[in-house]
């Protein structure tokens, strides 16, 4: 029943998509959290700046973004993140389109998180004489990481699925493979179908049960 | 803490001058990184006027390629919120039944479409109506992202719908049954319009969900929506693909910023309405970042 899936390397397909969910978690993490810093920081010109990006990117499809690296940064302007075959150049710009996309999401899940810290706290922690950098990275952030756990793992998720977009740009990730095999395998489309769903429910249902038990266990509780 | 400028003093004469030399040093940076992009553009002649003067001077860009691509789009997320508004609500409703011969099947199909990338559901819509139906190869594609985006919309809003039930008072379904009320008539005449006014500001920020998400079909299945429309542009106004790029992406940001303050308005209108109960399901209802897909 399954032999149609024996000319296609369906594993090297969601190998691609998970090196992409990775490495593209990770800098929207990093990229996320500096965003959320500026946005609640003492100066101004960084607030606007991280207010403005947070608009403009959260209402842009993640597919204009990811197309437009392609063919606006690669193609027009001749940048390469360090070169190497087309492929290698593609599946980077695909982890930095996917990372301006989701930055702004972890920003803002982590600024809720920030709101759900006591004010005391803050007031606490400066009237020790602690400046804003360290009332952020030693009281305030830590708390906020570990209320967010569950809404990050959302972005998780979510961030799993858009890895799909890839595949406008040519990588060879799980979508641009199904979209290859519907073409030629027409007669088996169902299975084709039921192949990739359920290899996508593998990916995605585990992290949301993990984070989710691991949300409960380092929760603060209040 | 909503308040957050507690994390920080009121600033004194030496933080004031820290934060300016901050700004200045921001914008520095900023401008560092302007000018080196707007130099590479430079370099490959993106910032000629003619690459960008189509869009002023040029009314035919907007009627032959812009305007029917943005019909395209909000055609595309209109079929698919009014079909999948319905399709979701009674998802939702019959998640919450009491006999398990619905509320099982209701839950599996709710989950199941949500865990499935809604671009996977296009492109098998896509091919199974060019196997199984005679539809012409030109409105295929519309097709196909209707369906991709109802499957997965419906099976949001269904979880919408139900956080809008559940976000209100115990006591509305006591009240109500304590009247003799029957199921149906609780829902009909108690719940469901109290919730639809809960729930509408997260459906108002769904809506910026699918209308990014009719992007994909451009991308992978020809739609012609405003993305797709890029390619035509850049072919027949002279390689102005950044141009072409930006003025598409400040559509879409301006439509949707539309949407999302159309969204926080209402939110603020419910929360402030007495005659509600002032519930509201968050934007967050399902994603915590509000119009993620």
């Amino acid at each position: 029943m399954f032999d149609f899936l024996d000319q296609y390397d369906v594993w090297e397909a969601f190998w691609v998509t998970i090196k992409l969910t990775l490495y593209s978690a990770i800098g929207s993490l990093i990229w996320g959290t500096l965003l959320a810093a500026m946005r609640v920081s003492p100066v101004p010109v960084m607030r606007a700046f991280g207010t403005l990006y947070i608009n403009t990117v959260r209402n842009t499809p993640l597919t204009v973004i990811i197309v437009a690296t392609s063919l606006g940064l690669y193609q027009t302007l001749g940048i390469e993140l360090g070169g190497g075959t087309s492929k290698d150049i593609n599946f980077k710009l695909a982890v930095l389109g996917l990372i301006v996309y989701h930055a702004s999401f972890v920003c803002e899940s982590l600024r809720s998180g920030i709101n759900t810290v006591p004010v005391g706290q803050a007031e606490a922690a400066r009237a020790l004489g602690l400046n804003f950098i360290q009332v952020l990275t030693l009281i305030v952030l830590p708390q906020a990481f570990r209320s967010v756990v569950a809404p990050l793992a959302n972005v998780l998720i979510a961030l799993t699925k858009n890895t799909t977009v890839a595949a406008a740009i040519g990588v060879a990730e799980a979508a641009l493979l199904m979209k290859e095999m519907v073409e030629n395998e027409s007669d088996v489309i169902f299975l084709v179908f039921a192949v990739f769903a359920f290899g996508f429910i593998v990916l995605t249902l585990p992290v949301g049960l993990l984070l989710g038990w691991v949300s409960k266990r380092v929760a603060v509780k209040r | 803490m909503s308040d957050l400028s507690v994390l920080y003093d009121a600033p004194g004469p030496r933080a004031k001058v820290r934060n300016w030399l901050y700004s200045v040093l921001f914008l520095v940076v900023f401008v560092l990184a302007a000018w080196w992009v707007l130099g590479e553009m430079a370099d490959k002649d993106q910032l000629a006027g003619e690459k960008w003067k189509p869009f002023f001077t040029d009314s035919r860009v907007w009627t032959t390629y812009l305007f029917p691509g943005l019909l395209n789009t909000l055609k595309a997320a209109g079929l698919s919120i009014a079909i999948a508004l319905p399709l979701g609500a009674i998802l939702g409703i019959g998640r919450l039944s009491d006999h398990k011969w619905v509320s099982i099947p209701a839950g599996a199909v709710v989950e199941l479409f949500r865990a499935i990338p809604v671009l996977l559901m296009m492109v098998f819509a896509n091919q199974a109506y060019a196997e199984f139906s005679t539809l012409e190869p030109e409105v295929r594609p519309l097709y196909a992202v209707v369906t991709g985006l109802v499957l997965y919309n419906s099976a949001v809003i269904a979880e919408i719908v139900r956080a809008g039930i559940q976000s209100l008072p115990a006591g509305q379904t006591d009240a109500a049954k304590a009247i003799g009320m029957r199921k149906g008539q609780l829902m009909s005449y108690v719940l469901l319009p109290q919730a639809v006014t809960a729930m509408l500001p997260a459906l108002v920020s769904q809506l910026v969900v699918i209308v990014k998400d009719t992007a994909l079909g451009g991308a992978m299945l020809g739609f012609g929506e405003l993305l797709g429309q890029i390619r035509e542009i850049t072919a027949n106004y002279g390689a102005n693909t950044i141009a072409a790029f930006t003025v598409v992406a400040v559509i879409f940001i301006l439509l949707n910023l539309l949407l999302t303050t159309l969204a926080g308005w209402l939110e603020s209108r419910i929360r402030r309405g007495k005659k509600t109960t002032g519930a509201v399901v968050p934007t967050a209802a399902t994603d915590p970042a509000g119009g993620l897909d």
